[in-house]
């Protein structure tokens, strides 16, 4: 019941949001946003024009929570693609700095919330052994806070699985618990509506991915 | 697919009135001429804009006419704006200038290494402190594998660049520790009474330190506990010596934490196990416990308070060197107390306020008898007590500089007692600093400061100044050089039977490069430091010693060239004579080794999730006294050279929900021996080499963590 609450609540305030957009955003937005499933733009050139190009929005409208979020996640996968280590700080700085004035305005935000924990665990990947304890925690209760905004986010358990999938046992990582976790994201995915054509969308032929992977 | 969509989109969002695009082109290069990619150009206001290629060049159409405000953007430069106008179709040539990041910042680095998570670019994390093989979780271990700190491991202590452990102090969030170490026997040293886990930045200066600090002539161990908690949670460990437990509670807003922790050793089962060489008569047992109590006052202000107690009792019998066939007993009951309460606040207008206090008590009880045999035992009783208070207002001027203002008073009682025989004294010692940081420019920086002290027992006053320069060529690679005078009381024991005495000076002179990069960091040092007004107790009290130590120092450590391997070399030259106590002339002295290394290397076997390390230490051999030959061979002979192999395995694993870590060390594992020097009786007929109690000691303990955080739990059972 609480939960259903919550997703009303969510519902609602992304509705308002929507209603105040122009046509030209609309339309730029949809663009920018019809192929972030595909893994041609996953280069560190490409997420870079991408990240540069919300930026642009973002800077141009002010007002809109969906270009910062955007751009943030494109510079975090950029993150994730840097084989020298030292770029990933200043990177995670930038995504942050966006997802900051994304959630100032769109307050706790599940969406938000999940590419916070992204960041979180592309700054663990810096130094694993000395960073760990520190970031491990925080990405896994970032998802934890993003389920309690809007425990109907697919995103959520898509990224759930992933960290089960790719953490070693020991460290409380398993596949069978990665595959229910992934099935369990694309149920939610199925249910999943977005508000617009132009809000959070992508992550289901990722999750079919490490679903195959988890099942191997 | 995508082709097609990229083709479909490409028709659907050009505009149709093209009459009013305008063409912008250009190329972005940095102040050296090299290309830029990756720098976003966008028309402000508009979404126009471009990403520079892999050559710096850009090119995009917009339908904004006439002038406008062009920004082109990239991490780690200056974000610049220009006038265009639309119409002109010019080619425009953009010079980006580096922005001043954290990086790229010179920070003042002669004399110090700094072990920190917050800061970029520090030599160590706190976490290397606790995984070094060989230093058992022991902050000051893990230094003596650093270069300028002595092997000395038959006392407790940092030795540094020729100085006596005395001469090292440590600070915890700026107050001074008394007695950091626990109380040792003849020559088996103390451990550090304190977590290294309590710690989120420890800086071992060796030389050249700031006037904030005072009463070290030769090094200064800087501890700055952890803020907040990152969650609750709850721990336990148990190992072949003892068992620990602890619990630290965040509080639900992430303000307020409290944390208590306890534990216990015994370590004579052990010792029934692994007979040591000295018999043990008394425990030895310790038992410890600890607080701290954190809360954020404000968005800026935080009230810290952490204080510790340890009961320690222990004693040895050893064979008697004066009386053959006797036995020597010693004997010891240690009760140590430290209290420390810090405050910092932001109080506006860029000033900053710290305040600390501190109390600390510290009680030996020694009983020293040798067994069956006239006269009765000698009763030592020592007791210190310290209280300070200290106050410092920071203010930041301009980006990077700092000016700090601050005072000291500490009121020390010393006591002591030799059977009958008491002597005590108290001391009343106020001290002020000045210092400033000034940045000339981002990458040139120099810290000038002066600090003026006051001890009443020594009714003496002194005034020392401090200097350094440091100069960033590159974002890696810094010069640095500094200069000070240091000053320091005689030790208690001076004082008690002689109130004439005066302070004892070090003037430091360090030159120093380094190079650290995200995977290696290269660091070398040449110092000159001078002694004078040393303590010498021969003919009678007097300030006449005087000394000197030199020497130069290399440190290598890398992360990247093996992977999963983290390594650091240290070597240390170091040559020293001094003056002092009762030496009739200038000597080296019994503390210092004239050559000194250590190897370091860290393993990680992602698959088994186990950490191995392996410490390799030498040290040539030291002086020792051998009262058979004549005065002008003064401590002229040797001992052996000091060969140490020490070996680490953790394994981490999680049971049910606990975070769980297994270690096995073992000290010395080749069994070299190991000398550090000799003990002659009065008639120097008969003598005892100085060797570690247990030539080798094996440790396994478990190490299980509970995060009480109802969100961790639901992580955990997913």
């Amino acid at each position: 019941m609480k939960r259903l609450f919550l997703a009303f609540l969510f519902t609602g305030s992304v509705t308002t949001a929507v209603m105040a957009q122009s046509a030209q955003y609309t339309e730029a937005m949809t663009k920018q946003t019809s192929d972030l499933d595909s893994s041609s733009i996953f280069t560190a050139e490409g997420l870079q024009q991408k990240a540069n190009t919300f930026e642009r929005i973002a800077d141009a409208e002010k007002s809109q929570w969906l270009p910062y979020y955007y751009a943030a996640y494109m510079q975090v996968m950029q993150a994730f693609t840097l084989k020298d280590k030292s770029g990933i700080d200043p990177l995670a700085d930038k995504a942050e700095a966006n997802l900051d004035k994304a959630e100032a305005l769109s307050p706790k935000n599940s969406e938000v919330a999940c590419i916070r924990s992204l960041v979180a665990t592309a700054r663990l990947t810096v130094d694993p052994m000395s960073r760990g304890m520190k970031y491990g925690p925080e990405a896994a209760s970032l998802l934890e806070q993003a389920k309690s905004f809007n425990p109907e986010n697919p995103r959520i358990y898509m990224l759930q699985g992933q960290s089960l999938l790719f953490t070693p046992e020991q460290w409380g990582g398993s596949k069978s618990k990665a595959k229910t976790t992934l099935e369990l994201a694309l149920e939610k995915f199925a249910a999943f509506k977005p508000e617009s054509s132009i809000a959070p969308h992508w992550g289901e032929p990722y999750t079919r991915k490490l679903l195959e992977q988890s099942q191997q | 697919m995508s082709n097609i969509n990229r083709y479909l989109c490409l028709f659907i969002f050009t505009p149709l009135f093209s009459l009013a695009q305008h063409k912008i082109s250009g190329k972005v290069t940095d102040t050296k001429k090299h290309p830029l990619p990756g720098v976003n150009i966008a028309v402000k206001g508009s979404y126009d804009g471009a990403t520079t290629a892999a050559d710096g060049s850009f090119s995009f159409t917009t339908t904004a006419t006439g002038d406008q405000l062009l920004s082109a953007t990239l991490t780690n430069y200056q974000t610049l704006e220009l006038k265009i106008n639309t119409a002109a179709g010019e080619q425009l040539n953009i010079v980006l200038k580096s922005a001043v990041n954290a990086l790229r910042v010179v920070t003042i680095s002669a004399g110090s290494f700094e072990a920190s998570d917050d800061k970029k670019g520090t030599v160590l994390k706190p976490l290397d402190i606790v995984t070094t093989a060989g230093a058992g979780a022991d902050i000051a271990n893990a230094i003596k594998t650093l270069p300028g700190a002595q092997q000395t491991n038959d006392r407790e202590g940092l030795f540094v660049r020729g100085g006596t452990g005395y001469e090292t102090q440590t600070l915890i969030d700026g107050m001074l520790v008394r007695n950091p170490f626990y109380s040792s026997l003849p020559d088996i040293p103390g451990r550090g009474r304190f977590s290294p886990f309590l710690f989120k930045g420890t800086t071992f200066s060796s030389g050249g330190y700031s006037a904030q600090y005072g009463q070290g002539l030769s090094s200064a161990l800087i501890l700055e506990s952890i803020d907040l908690p990152e969650r609750s949670s709850s721990s336990v460990g148990v190992s072949v010596i003892g068992v620990s437990a602890g619990l630290d509670n965040l509080s639900k807003d992430k303000k307020t934490s409290y944390g208590i922790e306890a534990d216990y050793t015994n370590l004579s089962p052990y010792f029934n196990i692994v007979k040591p060489k000295n018999a043990p008569n008394l425990g030895p047992e310790i038992i410890g416990t600890s607080v701290n109590f954190r809360h954020k006052t404000s968005r800026t202000g935080m009230l810290k308070f952490y204080g510790y107690g340890n009961w320690t009792k222990m004693g040895f019998n050893s064979n008697s060197l004066e009386y053959p066939g006797y036995t020597e007993s010693f004997k010891l009951h240690n009760n140590n107390v430290y209290t420390n309460l810090t405050y910092r606040e932001n109080i506006g207008h860029d000033w900053h306020l710290y305040i600390g206090a501190s109390f600390s008590s510290n009680t030996d009880n020694i009983n020293a008898d040798t067994l069956l045999k006239n006269p009765a035992p000698s009763l030592i009783k020592v007791r210190s007590d310290l209280s300070q208070t200290r106050v410092m207002f920071y203010k930041n001027l301009g980006r990077f500089s700092v000016l700090r203002l601050g005072g000291e008073y500490q009121y020390a009682e010393e006591r002591s007692a030799f059977n009958e025989n008491k002597a005590n004294f108290s001391d009343n010692y106020t001290a002020a600093f000045a210092e400033g940081d000034i940045y000339f420019t981002p990458s040139f920086v120099g810290r000038v400061g002066g600090r003026a002290e006051y001890s009443s027992v020594l009714g003496e006053m002194n005034f020392a100044p401090r200097v350094s320069l440091a100069y960033k060529m590159n974002n890696y690679s810094q010069f640095s050089v500094a200069y000070g005078d240091y000053y320091q009381k005689p030790e208690p024991q001076y004082i008690r039977f002689n109130r004439n005495l005066g302070y004892m000076k070090a003037t430091h002179y360090i030159l120093s490069y380094q190079r650290v990069a995200m995977d290696y960091t290269f660091r070398t040092e040449v110092f000159y430091k001078k002694y004078t007004d040393l303590v010498k107790t021969t003919p009678a009290y007097n300030n006449n010693g005087s000394g000197y130590a030199q020497g130069v120092e290399l440190f290598w450590r890398d992360r990247k060239t093996f992977k999963n391997v983290d390594y650091w070399v240290s070597y240390s030259y170091l040559d020293t004579k001094r003056d002092y106590l009762n030496y009739p002339f200038r000597v080296q002295p019994d503390f210092a080794a004239n050559h000194t290394a250590s190897i370091v290397y860290k393993h990680f076997l992602p698959k088994l999730s186990t950490n191995l390390g392996l410490t390799y230490s030498f040290a040539t051999g030291r002086p020792y006294y051998n009262p058979n030959q004549p005065t002008d061979k003064f401590m002229s002979d040797r001992t052996m050279t000091y060969n140490s192999v020490g070996v680490s395995a953790s394994y981490l694993t999680s049971i049910r929900k606990a975070f769980t870590i297994f270690v096995l060390s073992v000290s010395n594992v080749l069994g070299n021996k190991q000398v550090f020097g000799y003990h002659y009786s009065t008639d120097g007929l008969r003598r005892d080499e100085v060797v570690p109690n247990v030539p080798r000691f094996i440790y396994l303990g478990m190490f299980m963590n509970f995060g009480i955080d109802r969100r961790q739990d639901v992580i955990n059972n997913l």
